[in-house]
């Protein structure tokens, strides 16, 4: 009797098994097909992402390439080391991507990607994933709204200290009415993330020059 | 009625997984929010549907029905990644918009469900035409209900097409409401179970009439029991 059993669940086994082998090798198949397209796709992605927050002049060096890492740093709410990219004209830098995250969002943690330019210029944001009330809060998001550009081309001399605020609280920036907390969380980290540029600029924008040092004097 | 009549029939309308049914809910309910999300969700639905069903349909002679289960989920989550990574490489606007709902279908109950009932008694051609046609009778209620949520709850019809088929249809996008302020209990998920509720009772009530077209005729319909 037992014999039957033990010979019954083995075959029973060997055919899943097979069936495991089959499908798995068909999915390791399409995924050794589809593995270069995807890249090559998320990276078109990315660039045109980039290409959204800063205009293709500024730089002419492969953005994807030329990165710097970012420890977690309580002023881009990171917690873990971030990838940030460097933009360069002749290898001198002139603007940074990287991101940001504000946690005090009306639900859920607020994703940024920003762009700043060398001299502590805002060039663009964009909001990559957020949870905030859809119709409400999330106007945020340049597929609802344009309020995000509110930021292009602002600095920390364009507006002072108290005005890196929303209306409300006394500072520059817009708001829809209904939905204060999640600008609020927005403006108050791009603020901080400007101020992190600013106040780490000489590493992060001489950090691992790819590109041919250039033999012009640096503009400083 | 031939048997593809049938199955047609079945998976529209006598069996239609969203309004009788009532599997798959976890995809009908969270990604309705629009006409495009509902369709779009829907129709990648079909493709798994139809695909599965005609991968396990060949074989059914050889899964022991001691293992078919896993067999079948293993099938099915084989051909979901397949098709997630496809189109992933050879679709990238497509899976933007659907790119996180697709591995949702893994779970989604009405796939297993077909498998186990049809496709693992069934010849291939109509089990491909089943899980085909349930897809769609699911994608006509995923369509109906993202279209009441957001017409009800931000006044417009087909938003987001020009983030699902390129910029140039953004022209197709319908202000039906202007000016309208929204109604945000349509779009939470809330308005998924009241908006399905509606549609259930539509499908009743039509079922109802045509079962009985005389009583209904005249208005005068009484409780059965």
């Amino acid at each position: 009797m037992p014999e039957t059993i033990i010979r019954h669940a083995s075959k029973t086994a060997i055919t899943l098994m097979a069936f495991a082998i089959v499908f798995t090798s068909l999915m390791a198949y399409v995924f050794n097909v589809t593995k270069a397209p995807i890249e090559q796709s998320e990276a078109a992605a990315r660039m045109s992402l980039f290409r959204q927050i800063m205009p293709e002049h500024m730089h002419d060096n492969d953005l994807l390439k030329d990165t710097v890492d970012i420890p977690p740093n309580p002023l881009l709410g990171t917690t873990q080391t971030t990838v940030a990219n460097i933009a360069r004209i002749q290898g001198q830098p002139t603007a940074i991507i990287l991101e940001a995250i504000a946690h005090d969002g009306y639900s859920g943690d607020i994703k940024l990607l920003l762009a700043i330019e060398a001299d502590g210029v805002v060039s663009g944001v964009r909001v990559i994933t957020h949870k905030e009330t859809p119709g409400l809060g999330d106007y945020i998001d340049i597929a609802k709204n344009n309020w995000i550009k509110l930021f292009d081309g602002q600095s920390l001399h364009t507006y002072t200290e108290a005005d890196w605020r929303v209306k409300k609280d006394g500072g520059k920036f817009d708001y829809m009415a209904g939905a204060t907390i999640t600008p609020r969380a927005v403006v108050s980290a791009v603020h901080k993330a400007l101020q992190y540029v600013v106040q780490n600029k000489q590493v992060l924008f001489t950090a691992q020059i790819n590109q041919q040092p250039s033999a012009q004097a640096e503009k400083k | 009625m031939s048997q593809f009549t049938e199955i047609a029939y079945n998976g529209l309308w006598k069996q239609n997984p969203g309004v009788v049914q009532l599997l798959g809910l976890c995809p009908t309910l969270a990604v309705t929010t629009s006409v495009v999300n509902g369709v779009s969700l829907g129709l990648a639905t079909a493709l798994v549907m139809a695909a599965s069903n005609g991968a396990v349909s060949p074989v059914r002679k050889f899964v022991p029905d001691e293992i078919r289960v896993p067999v079948f989920i293993l099938v099915i989550a084989a051909l979901v990644t397949m098709i997630d990574l496809a189109i992933h490489g050879f679709a990238e606007p497509l899976h933007k918009v659907l790119g996180i709902f697709i591995p949702l279908i893994v779970v989604n109950c009405i796939v297993l469900a077909r498998v186990e009932s049809f496709a693992a008694k069934n010849a291939p051609a109509p089990a491909i035409w089943d899980g085909f046609m349930m897809g769609i009778g699911l994608t006509v209620v995923l369509a109906f209900l993202g279209g009441i949520r957001e017409l009800v709850g931000k006044g417009t019809l087909f938003s987001g097409l020009d983030l699902a088929l390129g910029p140039q249809f953004k022209t197709y996008i319908l202000t039906v409401i202007p000016d309208y302020q929204g109604f945000l209990l349509a779009i939470l998920p809330p308005g998924a179970f009241l908006g399905l509720a509606g549609l259930i009772a539509l499908r009743n009530w039509a079922e109802i009439r045509k079962t009985k077209p005389n009583v209904a005729a005249t208005g005068a319909l009484k409780p059965s029991h």
